[in-house]
This record gives structure tokens, C-alpha cells and sequence, in this order.
């Protein structure tokens, strides 16, 4: 009797498990603050969430162009923060970017932005030489120049932390890359510095495109 | 059955006696290799790589045996002060500058030379403490 209970249990869990993987309309989350809106449609009242977005914005990128969020309208994107001297885990997080890059590049409805968080040293010419040396060409990835306020600014809407330079005049950022949909919402925020995390980006760029809401934005 | 229990024991002494003849050589040169992987792997690894392979065109791979072997009386200084400017590596131009490992002691700069120079395809055996201490007094 006792065994028929577990082989119950076992057919039970594994045909569970088995539902699970077939379902292909897998959906990221939706991170960041949400708020319910109650609105008037067609004289009936209508609850709908809003979520948080990444505001308008404009930066400079590394060919002196000007980038504002409406240049990333209709694209998704992986943003982060990084300065070209970084000494600790920026070299690590831009190897793993560099699969990123590679697997989207002939997507133009892809981007990645990096912002430099020491805009005083990293110029445009000096975030141009930076793109030169680790061969990266195009409009698929942006390293974007602005004031140290409006960077910081933003990095808060990433959910990236970012600090002022240490008394060894270090400054002190998260490694993380944060993907953001054509809608301009937080959906997935990953370790930049593993390897593993950066293969999961990858294919949760992959699951976001097919989204519909995804599929339709224009 | 009681032969092969006599074998098993007859071949576990064999390979007990192989195991102690290790030279010390090379009980010397393991004790700083894998000491030098763990220092490796906490001040050079995030932007020399895990395979030394370096990133791209900004940080130079560590894979040049030529080049660590025309300089390999250079290293513990590089490591020391740091290095900036032009460099050839491997056939390519680097420009940039490597900030110095300061907190490393000697024997911890022997160690992970030892682990680079033999790691990564580079094969050029133990570099010992006594050996740092004297390149380390030639710095410039």
C-alpha cells in the first residue's frame, strides 16, 4: 500500500514538473514600484497597475551624438554603469557584456548603454578609445557621457547603486546589468561580474522579445 | 579473492612509495603554484582572465611566453609599481596602465609569478623568494 502511495506521489510530481516545462508562455517579471490607477473608461471605473519607468533622460554617446530615451523607443536594453580606469570589476563585467553584444549585434532593435559614472576623466574621445580598443563598432552599444548628477540620477532608477569616490579614490558602483523593455520597464537585473547570470540575460532577451507586448511596441 | 586483496595492498604501497620519492623540487614548486592561484585569482583574474587571456585590445593576455621570459626579471617590479605605457604583447600594441599590487609581500609576488609563468601555456618553472627579493631591489 505504502508503495502505491509513493509511486502516486512520484507520477504526481513528475507530471507537475513536466506541465511546467512545457509551458512556453514564459513571462519575466516586471520589477520596480507599482501603483494602482483608477480611471473613468466609458463611464465605468477601471483599476489598472502603472509600473515605474526609466524618465526622460539625454547623455552624449562615445560618437558625440546625442542619446535620450527617445532614441531607445522601440528597443530593448541592457544598461550599466562602469568608468574605463576601474581597476576592479569593470574589466570583468565588460568581457561578459561582450557576449551580450555579440549575440544581439545585428539586432537593431537591441541596445546597450553603459554610463560612466567619472565623467570628469572618461570624455567622449576617451569613451571613443575605450570602444576602438575593445572592438566594439556600430550603434548596438552606447557608453554615454553626461554630468556626474544626472548619472547618478538615473543609476537610482536602474536600481543601481553608485557612490562618490572612497578615500583611496576609488568609487564604489554595483556590477549589475539591468534589462529593460521597449515599454521602458525594469525586467530583470543580473550580476555583471558571473558569467552564468550574463548567460541567463541572454536568454531572457531572447523570451522578452517574443512577448506580445514586445512583438506590437513600436 | 585473497590475492586480489594482496595486490590491492602490494599496489597501494607502490604508489605510497612513488608519492613520498616526489622530489623536493617539486613538493617546493606546488606549495608556490597553488598558493599563486588563489592570489591570482583575487588581484589579477577580473581583468587578466581566468584562461590569462587579457580583454580584447585594452588589457594585455598573459599567454606571451616569450615576452615573460625577456622580462622575467621585470615582473616582481611590475607588479610592485605598477606599469604604464606602450607595451608589445603577443605580437600587439598595448597603451594603458597597470595599477601596482602594493599589498603584496615577496613571497606572495613569487608565488603568483610562479602560477602565471607556468600557467596559461607558459611553462618556465619556480620562481623562488630569494630570487624576488633580488629583482625587487633592481627596480627602477
Amino acid at each position: 500500500m505504502k508503495n502505491i502511495v509513493c509511486a502516486f506521489i512520484v507520477i504526481a510530481l513528475y507530471s507537475a514538473c513536466k506541465q511546467g516545462s512545457t509551458n512556453n508562455t514564459a513571462k519575466l517579471p516586471i520589477l520596480g514600484n507599482r501603483e494602482p490607477v483608477t480611471k473613468t473608461v466609458d463611464g465605468k471605473q477601471v483599476t489598472d497597475t502603472t509600473y515605474s519607468t526609466i524618465p526622460a533622460f539625454k547623455f552624449v554617446n562615445q560618437y558625440a551624438d546625442t542619446i535620450s530615451d527617445k532614441s531607445l523607443d522601440g528597443k530593448i536594453y541592457v544598461a550599466d554603469f562602469f568608468f574605463t580606469t576601474c581597476p576592479s570589476i569593470c574589466p570583468v563585467m565588460h568581457r561578459n557584456m561582450l557576449n551580450v553584444y555579440k549575440e544581439f549585434k545585428a539586432d537593431d532593435n537591441f541596445r546597450i548603454i553603459s554610463h560612466t559614472i567619472d565623467p570628469k576623466y572618461d570624455t567622449v574621445p576617451v569613451l571613443k578609445k575605450y570602444a576602438d580598443k575593445m572592438g566594439i563598432s556600430g550603434n548596438t552599444w552606447w557608453l554615454l557621457h553626461g554630468t556626474k548628477e544626472e548619472t547618478y540620477q538615473i543609476a537610482k532608477n536602474y536600481l543601481v547603486s553608485v557612490q562618490e569616490k572612497k578615500p583611496q579614490g576609488e568609487y564604489i558602483h554595483d556590477g549589475y546589468f539591468v534589462l529593460v523593455d521597449k515599454q521602458k520597464r525594469l525586467r530583470g537585473t543580473y550580476d555583471g561580474t558571473d558569467p552564468a547570470q550574463v548567460t541567463k540575460l541572454i536568454a531572457d532577451i531572447k523570451t522578452l522579445k517574443t512577448e506580445p507586448d514586445q512583438v506590437n511596441a513600436k | 579473492m585473497k590475492l586480489a586483496f594482496f595486490t590491492g595492498i602490494v599496489l597501494l604501497f607502490i604508489m605510497a612509495v612513488v608519492a613520498s620519492c616526489q622530489s623536493e623540487d617539486q613538493v617546493e614548486f606546488s606549495r608556490y603554484y597553488s598558493g599563486g592561484s588563489v592570489i591570482y585569482l583575487a588581484h589579477c583574474q577580473n581583468c587578466h582572465g581566468e584562461k590569462g587571456e587579457g580583454l580584447q585590445s585594452l588589457i594585455p593576455p598573459l599567454t606571451d611566453s616569450v615576452f615573460l621570459k625577456t622580462n622575467r626579471s621585470s615582473l616582481a617590479c611590475y607588479l610592485k609599481n605598477g606599469l604604464k605605457g606602450k607595451l608589445t604583447v603577443a605580437g600587439r600594441e598595448f597603451e594603458g596602465e597597470m595599477p601596482a599590487v602594493a599589498d603584496l609581500s615577496p613571497i606572495e609576488v613569487a608565488k603568483v609569478l610562479t602560477y602565471i609563468t607556468n600557467s596559461f601555456g607558459n611553462k618556465s618553472g619556480l620562481i623562488n623568494l630569494q630570487q624576488i627579493e633580488a629583482d625587487l631591489k633592481n627596480c627602477k
